[in-house]
């Protein structure tokens, strides 16, 4: 009698194996289908952007992944740069108490009268977005908030992302990771 | 027509010829005539995705390699070094992300969503495991989770747990797998990559509250061990299920058991099922008595916790982004509060209409009404049933491996005096 009830449990237990080796099967094929892309990352719209600060402060990371990139081919080289400067300054110098960005992160170098090349210095970006949302507001909108995929751990759910007011991250392939604004004659 | 008139008009055709040149730019990049270079704007790429593939391999060949080890060598040794690297490689080396347990949100999302399309590593990590945990039981738990080995290693002074406070306990992660689905099915959160606590200790770097809940953790781990994979792990669920009907599974003795007694106490996570010795014996008809009483429990189980969570949708919808939004902008427009939130000022600036976002939102929270349903039935099922496991004893004559609730970690086969 045993022997027949120990038949009849692996009998059953060879069914539901079968049973759930089809399931998985299925939704293994069903995923394969809709695949896309072989990797993802994350990534900023900047049409979407409002330059909440929130990068700053919701990146797992202790500093932000997400910097400041400057598209130089949208750059207006102006003196009054309203990414670099401060909105009510006495002076337009490049004192300290006259910049916008919290940790002076923007160098400021001489090229033409009365040009100047501002340059990133991705070390001490935080990205605050406080200088994307001047450039955006007056200036040519160079200056733009993407996510550095050398520093981005890739989480599978971004936790800035998560905080994002404008929902502008997204999933994006790998292949093209950044989604810059003007860039290559866009 | 005037002079200045004239000039105006020339200088405003100019500049509209020069603003469709340069497209939106307010200042048109300079002409520099003293050679100067513009600099390239460097866009690092991401891991390259060779990478991607090798992490894949390095999975397929360590699950190969520990169910080797686990099924044919049978060395807890050889167990305990894969666990080793592979707290290395998937934890510190991979920061714990990509990991199975969290991608099975990833396949949810994937699936409620057509519009998402889960690349292929997402994919393998969920399906490879749970392959072969159908052949060959939990040897993914064993040693190539990294957050399974972070706490094995901690585990020093394992104590036993009664065994209705582990079942009461093992209820949590059918919760927080029921949770995990519908906030992933909904495309809201991923919880269980937002609570996750050991991912603060792979990257060295997380918040507070992280170190605090993983640390926490690690120190229960000493005494109760792998706290996180007994009691919360929602993809440990689905291994659990799976591995229940495994063709092959682990075993403590390789041949026939002699009811020693040696391996009663060796396993720290109470999975080896005693002899329940000839009184547990229940008669036919007193089964099937309990059978049909169960029967009938079960379906009222469901049915008042389905509704239960019924009743709470709408918090629970909240998690959603689109539904906050569409609330917080119904609340605004009732309120006199001169403070916009972000959030509504950032959907004002996009152009898109309310309607729209109200019909989403709407849709949305009509998901969570159904959901609510199926996650409350859910659990009543799992508690019923876990009612049904705690008094209905099967009766056994050896000490056997729980096919379920055993991570296959190979510690009791030490403790077997049966070596052939």
């Amino acid at each position: 009698m045993d022997n027949k009830k120990l038949n009849r449990r692996e009998f059953i237990n060879k069914g539901v194996r079968i049973g759930i080796g089809v399931g998985i099967g299925v939704i293994g094929y069903e995923l394969l289908s809709r695949t896309l892309s072989s990797k993802t990352v994350w990534q900023i719209d900047p049409a979407k952007c409002i330059q909440c600060g929130k990068c700053a402060t919701s990146c797992v990371l202790e500093q932000s992944a997400v910097k400041c990139l400057h598209v130089y081919q949208m750059c207006g080289y102006c003196d009054l740069c309203s990414g670099y400067l401060r909105p009510e300054t006495k002076e337009l110098t490049t004192g300290a108490e006259n910049q916008l960005c919290p940790t002076s992160a923007i160098e400021r170098k001489y090229i033409d009268d009365p040009y100047f090349e501002y340059h990133i210095n991705e070390e001490l970006c935080i990205g605050c977005g406080k200088c994307v949302k001047g450039c955006g507001a007056f200036g040519n909108g160079s200056l733009q908030l993407q996510v550095q995929h050398e520093l981005c751990v890739n989480c599978n759910q971004c936790a800035i992302a998560r905080e994002c007011p404008s929902e502008a991250f997204s999933r994006v392939p790998a292949s093209s990771p950044y989604l810059l604004k003007g860039f290559g004659g866009k | 027509m005037k002079k200045s008139t004239q000039v105006a008009l020339i200088l405003l055709i100019t500049s509209l010829i020069a603003f469709n040149l340069f497209g939106v730019q307010r200042f048109p990049r300079p002409e520099f005539e003293n050679g100067y270079q513009q600099p390239e704007t460097i866009l690092n790429a991401p891991r390259a995705l060779f990478f991607e593939y090798f992490d894949l391999a390095v999975l397929i060949g360590s699950l190969s390699l520990i169910t080797w080890l686990i099924l044919k060598k049978r060395s807890r040794k050889a167990v305990f070094w894969v666990m080793i690297f592979s707290l290395l490689y998937f934890g510190f080396y991979r920061k714990g992300c990509i990991c199975p347990v969290g991608s099975l949100q990833n396949v949810t999302l994937a699936l409620f969503n057509p519009e998402y399309s889960l690349p292929i590593n997402g994919i393998a990590f969920f399906i490879i495991p749970l392959v072969f945990t159908l052949f060959f039981g939990r040897t993914f738990c064993a040693g190539v989770c990294p957050l399974g080995a972070i706490q094995d290693v901690f585990a020093l002074r394992p104590v036993s747990l009664k065994s209705w406070v582990q079942s009461l306990l093992g209820l949590i992660p059918f919760i927080y797998l029921g949770l995990a689905v519908l906030f992933a099915a909904t495309a809201s959160d991923f919880i269980v990559c937002r609570y996750d606590p050991f991912v603060g200790f792979f990257r060295h770097n997380a918040s507070f509250m992280m170190f605090a809940i993983g640390g926490i953790l690690l120190f229960i781990s000493v005494f109760i061990a792998r706290p996180y994979c007994r009691f919360l792990c929602p993809y440990g669920v689905l291994l659990n299920l799976v591995s229940r009907f495994s063709k092959k599974h682990l075993t403590i003795a390789p041949s026939a058991c002699i009811s020693c007694r040696l391996c009663e106490n060796s396993c720290p996570f109470g999975a080896i099922d005693k002899p329940t010795g000839a009184k547990f014996k229940q008669p036919s008809n007193v089964l099937v008595k309990k059978l049909i009483l169960y029967c009938l429990i079960i379906p009222f189980l469901m049915a008042v916790c389905g509704w239960t969570a019924s009743k709470y949708y709408e918090s629970f919808a909240k998690v959603n982004f689109k539904v906050k939004l569409a609330t917080e902008i119904m609340q605004s427009k009732n309120s006199e509060s001169e403070v916009i939130p972000l959030e509504i000022t950032a959907f004002r600036s996009s152009g898109n209409s309310e309607e729209v976002l109200f019909e989403e939102a709407k849709v949305i929270l009509n998901r969570f009404y159904l959901g609510n349903w199926f996650l409350g039935g859910f659990i009543g099922l799992v508690f019923g049933l876990t009612l049904a496991r705690l008094t209905i004893i099967p009766y056994k004559t050896d000490y056997t491996t729980n096919k379920g609730t055993c991570f296959s970690c190979a510690r009791c086969v030490d403790y077997c005096p049966v070596k052939e």
